[in-house]
């Protein structure tokens, strides 16, 4: 058992010694869960994982929310009589020992029936008795062990029980049941052999193969038939084009040749096609359950807020949680420490200090006093305030963003994949080869011309050729999810190789919000002064304060004989003879400022300045070496919606070329997307927080950066790790090279096609020779194209691991 | 030679009676969760120490 580390969360360990039963815990809340879990026998928590818990957050009245009855309805999955179910959203499921725990809830409260926890989703739906507990008592019970659900404004508005689109299973079933028993049926006709038996049953056998195409006709390759309709009414020959035909003349072929006794029909190659066919749409469709791609500021904002109302007749203040929707002007409400800004407003009353870093771009908190205009999205960091409602949550200047029509439009309406493309000129060719084949044959053998023409429909259906593309990216898809790069489907590899212009944001996207680098400046501290600075700053909690507290070495703890923080300027504090003051350059009486634009804190003791504390963003590992390679083949532009004191930092590190644009706002940076694609550019934008999420929205691939997949990132096309964003180039390349693989496999479909023609035209396409050409091509072409993407995959993604040791 | 008519229904029968097995099978949402179930089996009531080690492994590498 690792000493150094709390039992409970895995966390290292403070000074102060807390410990239960001989084991060790970082703080009293996880020794209050290892103590609430032993008491319950529920210890094989702690035997499945080593240190599998989470810090539990102080309860408070966060939850309060859910006594609101119609708040917490709203979130039931199912409520009648006695029994609720409820599903919620659980961050931290990471391990057996969580599903483990949450499965045994019902040992913990009584009143819980069952839980059942999925995995990949994080989600665990519990069954309750609502008559012996509530759902409040839930949520709190969970929070106490360290399973804070999130619960945001998107659970209140979507919908619950959404049906799960399972059609394409259905029809790959129902394609693969008709394929298995069509080709049974068939065996026996292979051999031609003009068998008493064989003569006398065939007909039976054929009509039993008729009637199992049948589903696979009209349900199973239902999508095909509309696609190509949808094509033609736009006026593309999109590759369903020639699919659809193909189906339908081997179906009405096939058809007519039983009716009329001519012959077998091709019914095995039919079933065979559909299900080829949907097999690679299933191989296309790869989903990450645990990631969405769709959220919007619903799912980062509460569900909830709390609001003060004064009574009339007396002088009374009371709060009530209500929903945030029914927020309206003039509403005073209260913010807690760490609660989220829902709407716009003006500050009333108390020390507001907000971090709108995920809204702005802005990389350091800001200071309020009352009156000041707050807007939605920032995040309270100093205590609790109470504001003035403005503007409702829709009208807020935040949440009008996701009005523009950048959200609201489809993408790309016309979207045309590289198969569509070759399929326009495959389709008119191979109707003219059908056409002039059956003239050919009108003139020298006229019985024959209704059969060569329908053959080669059937020989030319594009089956290895509609195979290339959803397997050589649907295997790209996977192999860039192992590298932590999550692209929502298969059309976004296309995309990303169209690029030629990248926009990184900055804070958050190239600098990390973990660490800064804090460097001193001016007259060295003695010990003594340090030790005064860190008592000083123990009583802050202003967020430059903590990261300066953190900094510094441990001291002997001294009480402050007088103490005062000012907001917007800094600390006071006296410790006997000793004098000391920290905070802005004015508060601490230097009046030469420089660098004003940068974050510092200065210090002051007995009067005399002595220096400052500077915090610099801590760019991510690489950035110089990243831009520096995708330089020579993108143009690239950083677009940030922070100030420009970072400007001659970037300038030195980066190449010359790359433009710097600072101090846009949201709608500012989708804007400066949409005069780009105007001058017909194909924008890539590389962001992370809300105030890129129009930008993202509007480009054609947006990518967003996250340090922990699991965290809120705004609607986008794909997702990167932030520890993988030295591999972009690496993934553009491959991105490239599965589309040069898919070109490469159309030359081979080519050629199979021209030998299947070859029967075609000549008049010999028999059904078995047509039972053996389609198979094979088409899992010759799979198993080429996946080969390739996975040799390429490994020959770029892995050198780059053995040059980086 | 008629008995082709038993055989082929037969067939016919139990080749519809898995067919429909799986379309339940889907529409009971048993297709939803393939990774959790794979966990779940393994606990026991009672676990021991020595089970620990394994577990942690594989879960492990199945965290992302």
């Amino acid at each position: 058992m690792d000493t150094h580390n709390c039992y409970h969360c895995g966390n290292a360990l403070g000074t102060a010694l807390i410990s239960s039963a001989d084991k060790q815990f970082c703080c009293q809340g996880c020794k209050t869960v290892f103590e609430l879990l032993t008491a319950n026998n529920l210890h094989s928590y702690y035997e499945l994982e080593q240190a599998p818990g989470a810090q539990p957050r102080p309860a408070e009245d966060q939850f309060n929310y859910l006594d609101n009855e119609s708040i917490a309805n709203q979130l039931l999955d199912f409520n009648e009589n006695e029994i609720s179910i409820v599903t919620l959203y659980i961050p931290h499921i990471h391990c057996s020992s969580c599903i483990w725990i949450l499965e045994n809830l019902q040992k913990l409260s009584s009143g819980i029936r069952s839980s059942q926890v999925d995995f990949t989703r994080k989600k665990l739906s519990i069954t309750y008795k609502n008559t012996e507990t509530s759902l409040k008592e839930i949520v709190t019970l969970l929070n106490s062990i360290g399973y804070e659900p999130t619960i945001s404004l998107e659970d209140y508005t979507s919908t619950k029980n959404t049906k799960k689109d399972y059609s394409l299973l259905y029809k790959l079933g129902v394609a693969g049941f008709a394929f298995g028993n069509v080709m049974f049926l068939s065996f026996p006709e292979y051999f031609e052999l003009s068998e008493f038996w064989l003569e006398k049953y065939k007909h039976l056998f054929r009509w039993l193969m008729f009637f199992f195409s049948l589903p696979v006709v009209i349900y199973a390759a239902s999508d095909y038939f509309r696609s190509a309709y949808k094509g033609l009414k736009n006026h593309i020959l999109n590759i369903d084009v020639p699919i659809a035909l193909g189906i339908f003349v081997l179906f009405v072929r096939s058809t007519l040749e039983i009716s009329f006794d001519w012959g077998t029909g091709f019914f095995d190659s039919l079933t065979g096609l559909v299900f080829f066919l949907l097999v690679g749409k299933f191989f296309q469709q790869k989903t990450y359950a645990f990631l969405s791609f769709e959220r919007d500021y619903k799912s980062y904002f509460p569900i909830a807020v709390t609001r003060i109302q004064k009574n009339k007749n007396q002088d009374r203040y009371t709060e009530e949680n209500i929903q945030l929707y029914e927020v309206a002007k003039n509403d005073i409400l209260l913010i807690r420490h760490g609660d989220l800004i829902p709407v716009d407003c003006t500050l009333k009353k108390g020390n507001a200090l907000i971090d709108y870093s995920f809204v702005t771009g802005e990389s350091d908190a800001v200071t309020k006093t009352t009156g000041d205009k707050l807007y939605a999205g920032g995040k309270q960091l100093n205590g609790a305030i109470e504001v003035e409602v403005l503007k409702s949550v829709e009208q807020s200047y935040l949440t009008k963003l996701w009005g523009k029509e950048a959200f609201n439009a489809t993408k790309k309406p016309t979207y045309i994949t590289i198969i569509d493309g070759i399929s326009k000129y495959f389709t008119i060719s191979i109707l003219t080869i059908a056409i002039l084949a059956s003239l050919f044959w009108l003139f020298y053998n006229p019985t024959k011309a209704m059969n060569v023409f329908t053959a080669v429909l059937i020989i030319a259906c594009p089956c290895a050729l509609a195979l290339a593309r959803p397997f050589a990216l649907g295997n790209m898809l996977r192999i860039f999810g192992k590298h932590q790069f999550y692209v929502k489907n298969a059309d976004v590899i296309e995309e990303l190789t169209k690029i030629d212009s990248i926009i990184f944001d900055k804070t958050g996207t190239i600098t990390t919000n973990k660490e800064t680098s804090i460097a001193y400046q001016g007259v060295p501290l003695s010990v003594k002064e340090e030790r005064l600075l860190k008592n000083a700053l123990r009583g802050s909690s202003h967020p430059l304060s903590r990261k300066l507290y953190d900094i510094l070495e441990e001291h002997d703890i001294l009480t402050a004989d007088q103490y005062d923080e000012i907001i917007g300027q800094g600390i006071e504090a006296k410790f006997k003879k000793d004098f000391i003051k920290v905070g802005s350059a004015l508060h601490t009486g230097n009046l030469h400022v420089k660098n004003q634009l940068k974050t510092a804190i200065h210090i002051q003791t007995n009067d005399s300045y002595k220096g400052y504390f500077q915090f610099t963003n801590t760019y991510r590992k690489g950035i110089p070496k990243l831009f520096n390679t995708l330089n020579n083949y993108y143009d690239l532009t950083i677009l940030s919606g922070d100030n420009a004191g970072e400007k001659k930092q970037l300038q030195s590190m980066l190449p010359k070329s790359i433009k710097l644009y600072f101090n846009h706002k949201p709608d500012q940076k989708l804007e400066f997307i949409k005069t780009l694609q105007q001058q017909n550019k194909k924008v890539m934008m590389i962001g992370d927080g809300l105030n890129d999420a129009g930008a993202l929205a509007q480009s054609d691939v947006g990518i967003v950066v996250s340090e922990d997949t699991n965290a809120f990132s705004p609607a986008c096309d794909a997702i990167l790790k932030a520890s993988e964003i030295n591999s972009i180039p690496n993934f553009l390349r491959l991105a490239k090279a599965a589309l040069s693989i898919i070109k490469s496999s159309v030359f081979l479909s080519f050629v199979y096609n021209l030998i299947g023609l070859y029967f075609a035209i000549t008049g010999q396409l028999q059904p078995v020779i047509a039972a053996i050409l389609m198979p094979l091509s088409s899992i010759s072409i799979v198993l080429y194209v996946t080969a390739l993407t996975n040799w390429k995959a490994n020959k770029i993604l892995n050198a780059k691991k053995t040059t980086l040791g | 030679m008629s008995v082709i008519y038993v055989l082929l229904s037969v067939s016919v029968v139990v080749a519809i009676i898995f067919f429909a097995a799986f379309l339940v099978s889907v529409k009971k949402g048993q297709y939803d969760d393939t990774y959790t179930p794979s966990i779940r089996m393994l606990f026991e009531d009672e676990l021991t120490e020595h089970s620990s080690g394994k577990s942690r492994n594989n879960s492990q590498n199945n965290q992302l």
